[in-house]
């Protein structure tokens, strides 16, 4: 028999399905949801503000990490995930210098996939909450109709926007915060607000988490600590705060829909690479989260907190993955007996 | 009782099985090569020593090689014929190793000689451990770890159990399923004869429950007068290595760096024991084994019952050859198992299976930087941090590696496994355990 050209590997010679790429491309896909709601209440900016940070970050992975890394979809959903995180009136040249920031000082800087500590998405957000302040809380209202253009969508670079004046609305939080009034639940959970274009419609954002936790794709642990810490502290501080005083805190079903909550919890505060790698450290994580959203949006002089708190959060996290490290098999404290 | 709900261990995969290849399949006999190629090192422990020269006449069963001190085992003659030659010959663990070739005599009956078979009941636990060593047994689930070793407890150890395992969790193979079906009679004769070297009242076979004829065959055949339960376990990989059956049969960690003894506790292959039930029957030493030939790159998968050092090709030919799509070939699983690069390489004694792989099985996904997934964590066995250890080995912090545990890796392939950037983990972590027995050598 003649010899065949055999490949000689190490062991494992099989290897499970999925793969990087393949995660990467299936969490874009899980947020066509959240996509489709953003459509639905802003229209087609919203659609051109995803093309916008998704160019821009697709450039800067080409750029900066180098051409054949695009396929493993890594750059294409931070740039989703961006654009998600912004006003629908953003002109569209900001999305894009966001999108590229986001790549090449969220990421490549670090070293490319796998190597960055802090979300490259939320980088690129508090680039453009630094660079354009008022850009990014200016907030067009929903329900314009679809082929209206909110707000500046085509401004050109470096323009001086005109102001907008009829066609803006607060944010729940903001109104919350800076004018005393509250919004309605259901209102929150299906979107029908103002907001950042994926934050809205909390309903969107649950749908695709949980298909990503069905696909075994998405660590449930850490959106159910930030829940779960948002709703403890908020409870508290809503009981505690009178409804009077400088500080003072919605109830807890608000806080857990209002704001980019939702968006944070299941889509950037899971991020593989950015939170920690141990079980009880995601717990940490999530909860660590949670705490600081409630304390930003109370006692902070901004009215969301979500990008902060998972950016301190994500700044811990090797410290968090240090001291949770596993208890190796065998190594318990206590010498055990056999227990037939 | 046993915490039968329990029946697992943590952590751990379950990759397709794929025996349904030869799962069914009986145990049928391959004939005898025209030569076969016998190593001196088919086991763990110090090679044997070479006690034959070209030309000489060895008949089936003839020691060729003879067992280096306490932990080693002899190699006999798989076939009657006429020595070739004593030389290096390609091992299928990728190195080379001394060898005796064996030319096989084309018209020999192969009836081993008559030998005096002593009734193992008259034998002391001493006698029936010599009687076991001289028979060449070691363990047949593929770690080939001397049988009698395993059989002799160190003085401060209570032992309470011997843990059968027919686990078999690597996919395709099915050697010990088949055999724990056909002869299941055998199989406890062995269990009763172990129980009795080490006194030991009690012996639990853990079946996974892939296997329900093997169940059903090992529950009818428990010895009545004896304590032997068979208890099913989980499908899942690796649910054979030691130290998960022992957590899953008896609910405890066999501590870092200890031995199953330290528990109460000596593992034994059901293949083992079915050869050391052999060993006191007919007399014949470990010469044959069974072997699952499979996958879909061969055209004619089954168990055989095949001569020790009987080479690739011969088998191969038998099986009806490689299939044009065929590209990897196992000794083994494919989970722990080895790649063989060369047709020569015989078939020893640790040999659970030759796993033929065609393209469609080892399609290579692109290798990318770890992303911290945490599915290695979530499927080590003995819960190590794989993906620190692999940024470890990339640096070749091999002392970080060691203070990381990595002692304790099993090299099951695991992590490999589930990592979807392709990180070949246990690889990395294979090389950094021979980085460091290097450095200790040369200090």
């Amino acid at each position: 028999m003649t010899a065949p050209r055999l490949l000689v590997a190490a062991s494992p010679h099989l290897k499970a399905p999925l793969s990087t790429a393949r995660i990467m491309w299936t969490v874009t896909a899980s947020l066509l949801p959240v996509l489709a709601a953003a459509a639905w209440w802003f229209g087609v900016s919203a659609l051109v503000l995803v093309a916008a940070t998704v160019l821009g970050a697709a450039a800067a992975e080409r750029t900066f990490v180098g051409p054949g890394r695009l396929r493993d979809g890594s750059a294409v959903l931070t740039g989703v995930l961006l654009a998600l995180s912004l006003p629908p009136g953003l002109p569209a040249w900001m999305a894009f210098v966001g999108g590229a920031v986001a790549i090449a000082l969220g990421k490549a800087v670090f070293g490319g996939l796998g190597q960055n500590v802090f979300n490259p998405a939320l980088i690129g957000r508090a680039f453009l909450q630094a660079a354009f302040p008022v850009a990014i809380t200016t907030w067009a209202r929903h329900r314009q109709g679809f082929f209206s253009l909110a707000g500046d969508t085509f401004a050109l670079p470096f323009t001086v926007p005109h102001p907008l004046d009829g066609t803006t609305a607060a944010t729940p939080l903001g109104a919350f915060k800076f004018e005393g009034h509250a919004t309605g639940f259901l209102d929150l959970l299906v979107g029908d607000t103002g907001g950042s274009l994926g934050e809205t419609c909390d309903l969107a954002v649950l749908l695709g988490g949980a298909l990503l936790v069905a696909l075994r794709i998405l660590s449930w642990r850490v959106p159910v600590a930030v829940w779960a810490a948002v709703a403890a502290l908020s409870a508290l501080l809503h009981a505690v705060l009178p409804a009077d005083a400088a500080w003072h805190c919605p109830d807890a079903a608000s806080m857990l829909v209002s704001g980019g909550l939702s968006l944070g919890a299941v889509y950037m505060a899971t991020d593989p690479v950015t939170s920690p790698i141990t079980r009880t450290g995601s717990w940490v994580f999530g909860a660590g989260v949670g705490v600081l959203v409630v304390l930003i949006r109370v006692f902070g002089g901004l009215a969301e907190g979500v990008m902060y708190a998972i950016l301190i959060m994500n700044a811990l996290v090797p410290f968090i993955d240090r001291a949770t490290q596993p208890r190796v098999f065998g190594t318990r404290a206590a010498p055990q007996e056999a227990k037939p | 009782m046993f915490r039968a709900a329990r029946a697992t261990f943590r952590h751990g995969v379950h990759p397709p099985e794929h025996k349904e290849l030869t799962g069914a399949a009986p145990i049928r006999r391959m004939p005898f090569p025209s030569e076969v190629v016998l190593p001196v090192r088919q086991h763990a422990g110090k090679p044997a020593q070479v006690v034959v020269k070209p030309g000489d006449h060895v008949e089936r069963g003839d020691v060729v090689a003879q067992a280096d001190g306490f932990v080693s085992s002899p190699v006999h003659a798989s076939a009657t014929g006429t020595v070739t030659d004593v030389g290096w010959w390609p091992h299928p663990d990728g190195s080379s190793c001394p060898a005796v070739r064996v030319a096989v005599e084309a018209h020999s009956s192969q009836i081993a000689r008559e030998r005096r078979v002593p009734d193992w009941k008259g034998l002391s636990p001493e006698q029936i451990v010599r009687a076991v060593q001289d028979a060449g047994v070691v363990g047949l689930g593929g770690a080939a770890f001397p049988t009698h070793v395993k059989l002799v407890p160190p003085k401060d150890a209570t032992i309470t159990t011997v843990l059968l395992n027919g686990c078999e969790c690597e996919p395709f193979l099915t050697t010990d399923h088949r055999l724990m079906a056909e002869q299941p009679e055998r199989v406890m004769h062995g269990v009763r004869i172990m129980m009795r070297a080490l006194g030991v009242p009690k012996a639990v076979v853990g079946i996974e429950r892939n296997k329900p004829d093997a169940i059903d065959a090992m529950t009818a055949a428990r010895p009545t007068d004896l304590d032997v339960t068979v208890l099913p376990l989980t499908v899942k990989y690796p649910q054979g290595a030691e130290k998960m059956l022992i957590e899953a049969v008896l609910g405890v960690e066999v501590p870092s760096g200890r031995l199953p003894m330290h528990v109460g506790v000596v593992v034994q292959n059901v293949a083992s024991a079915a050869t050391i039930a052999e060993v006191f029957e007919t007399g014949q030493p470990l010469v044959e084994r069974v072997v699952t030939v499979t996958g879909r790159g061969v055209r004619r998968p089954g168990n055989y019952v095949v001569p020790v050092g009987t080479k690739l090709a011969d088998v191969l030919e038998f099986c009806g050859g490689l299939t044009e799509d065929a590209r990897e070939i196992v000794f083994g699983g494919p989970m722990m198992g080895v790649a063989q690069g060369r047709l020569d390489v015989p078939l020893t004694k640790g040999t659970t299976g030759v796993v033929v792989l065609t393209d469609a099985d080892v399609r290579a996904d692109d290798a990318l930087p770890c992303i911290r997934c945490a599915r290695c964590l979530d499927a080590c066995p003995v819960y190590l941090n794989p993906s620190t250890l692999g940024q470890l080995a990339r640096v070749e912090r091999w002392e970080d590696m060691e203070r990381a545990h990595l002692a304790d890796c099993m090299l099951c392939g695991c992590c490999s496994y589930v990592c979807p950037s392709r990180i070949p983990l246990s690889q990395l972590f294979a090389v950094g355990r021979g980085m460091l027995k290097r450095r200790r050598a040369t200090p």
